[in-house]
């Protein structure tokens, strides 16, 4: 089957041979102490380069949906533009505002940056880059990147100021609505797998017909939809955009902060958004699995070559496409258009989708 | 709201989406209409309306259609065009008033056209170069007359197109 054929640039290998030659060497406390120090080193250096690279990529596509270049003059074709971005933000100078609310005000960007971090570690980039497993891992990932709405209100009411409070309001009324659906629609997918654990829900993915997309017909595709939507109401870009709308709000709950601090809102605003592409990947589209298609024995073997992690981002790079498409199309919100959306719209959908998946899997329609 | 008000509208909302998603799918494949500007300087078109910097068009004799008779320093809203003349005598005794200098000011200039369409000779019009930025504003003051050039002898020549208004 699938697992026989070999995969030449898999990093299971490695990491594995890696381990094997720490516990030969030392204790296996140390041996462990050392995995996890490098494992956190090598999840904060993506977490950085990925931020940098989806940046660069936002800047390229959206100038490209305006009929511009985007920038192309530090670097060829202007790649390593969002370097002396991060080098600029680094060299900038943090304003201390006076009146604001002081340990609220600098505590609230780790909120942020902590809240994408922690959902980084349980996303399984590919096989055997999977830092960890929950049994309840869809749980996991819900309730941690839920956790990134209490820096954004910390961040509007400590900042003193009208139009950050203005801002962190409508974010968390956003927020807390479409949490509903993109948990719904996970819930959904959950239900169709019947598994919470990433692993499994990955592994039960092989060929393309068994992506949950596919293998749950119509329900599973109408979640996905629902899980797009909700997933980029939650990023706060987009159409969605309204927390930070910066034609009425300047720049909503961000609005005092400066320097590295904003950088935080900055990075962590793009990494949900890969976090959240990451998610939809892993849960619908077959996460790392290569494309394998049955019978085509020739062409798998093909698409074996090309690693479990290029994959996962290949696909996740999809639908950070997709999200980007949907931003730089549809204009913003209003607040009571907003709301109508999660409560009359994709929330009742998404219960009766629920049940109808319910009633799929009870019996046994869905593609085995 | 009905039951089928409901339905009917979700779903024209999703077509209207998909029609809006297609339009900027189809504009992500345009040309890009960025002009790269210090490097396409050698192709870069401007256009002929453009009202740049005003000259006195001279022809392969050194002769320009000036007549020194000051009505575009009169209609310079600024003050930027001073026409100073001075008087000489021709071969058959007879006196006549010639262009000495043509002083324009660029650092005054409001580009109105108002010189150009009041000219009743059609002796200067606007090009369009446009990268006027110098150092000292002493350069700004430009001599459009060439040394040494004279009137054309003949009936001046019809209003080019583009510099008549509207």
């Amino acid at each position: 089957m699938l697992l026989e054929i070999s995969h030449p640039l898999e990093l299971i290998k490695l990491t594995a041979s890696l381990d094997s030659f720490l516990h030969g060497l030392l204790p296996s406390w140390a041996a462990l102490l050392i995995e996890f120090i490098l494992v956190g080193v090598v999840l904060l250096a993506m977490y950085a380069v990925i931020a940098l690279i989806l940046i660069y990529a936002e800047r390229k596509i959206t100038a490209f949906f305006q009929c511009r270049y985007g920038p192309n003059r530090v670097g060829k074709y202007g790649l390593i533009q969002s370097v002396a971005d991060m080098v600029k933000i680094l060299l900038k100078e943090i304003i201390h505002v006076d009146s604001v609310d002081k340990f609220l005000f600098y505590l609230a960007p780790f909120f942020v940056i902590c809240a994408s971090m922690l959902t980084f570690a349980a996303l399984p980039f590919g096989n055997g880059l999977h830092a960890v497993d929950f049994n309840v891992g869809v749980f996991y990932l819900i309730a941690v990147s839920s956790l990134s709405i209490i820096g954004v209100l910390l961040a509007g009411w400590s900042s003193n100021n009208k139009y950050s409070m203005i801002g962190a309001m409508r974010s968390g009324a956003q927020f807390i609505s479409y949490e509903l659906s993109a948990g719904l629609s996970l819930l959904t997918v959950a239900v169709l797998a019947g598994s919470l654990q990433l692993s499994t829900i990955v592994a039960d993915q092989s060929y393309v017909y068994h992506w949950n997309l596919f293998r749950g017909h119509l329900p599973a595709v109408i979640a996905f939809i629902i899980y797009l939507i909700a997933g980029h109401a939650e990023t706060n870009r987009g159409p969605f955009d309204l927390p930070e709308a910066e034609s009425e709000l300047t720049a909503g709950y961000h609005t005092e902060y400066s320097g590295l601090q904003f950088g935080f809102y900055y990075l962590a605003e793009y990494l949900n958004m890969f976090i959240i592409a990451g998610i939809g990947t892993t849960m619908f589209l077959g996460g790392w699995n290569a494309i394998q298609v049955e019978g085509w024995d020739g062409f798998n073997q093909v698409m074996n070559f090309i690693p479990s992690y290029a994959w996962f981002f290949a696909k996740t790079g999809v639908l950070i496409f997709l999200s980007l498409w949907v931003r730089w199309t549809f204009p913003r919100l209003r607040i009571d258009q907003l709301l109508n959306l999660e409560w009359k719209y994709l929330l009742p959908i998404n219960l009766v989708n629920l049940v109808i998946m319910a009633i799929i899997v009870v019996f046994g329609l869905y593609i085995k | 709201m009905t039951v089928s008000e409901y339905f009917s509208g979700l779903f024209t909302g999703i077509k209207s989406l998909l029609i809006g998603m297609s339009v900027t799918w189809k504009e992500l494949f345009t040309k890009k209409i960025t002009q790269q500007y210090p490097e396409n300087r050698g192709t870069l078109v401007i256009s002929d309306r453009w009202r740049g910097n005003l000259t006195m068009p001279h022809d392969e004799n050194n002769e320009h259609a000036c007549t020194a008779c000051s009505i575009c320093q009169m209609n310079c809203p600024n003050g930027t065009i001073v026409v100073k003349s001075k008087t000489i005598e021709t071969e058959d005794g007879k006196k006549k008033k010639i262009l000495d200098t043509y002083t324009y000011d660029l650092g005054t200039c409001t580009f109105c056209n108002l010189c150009v369409i009041t000219c009743p000779s059609n002796a200067i019009r606007f090009d369009n170069s446009f990268e006027n930025a110098l150092f000292t504003r002493s350069k700004l003051l430009e001599r459009l007359n060439h040394e040494g050039s004279k009137l054309r002898e003949k009936k001046a020549a019809p209003k080019a197109a583009e510099n008549i208004p509207g």
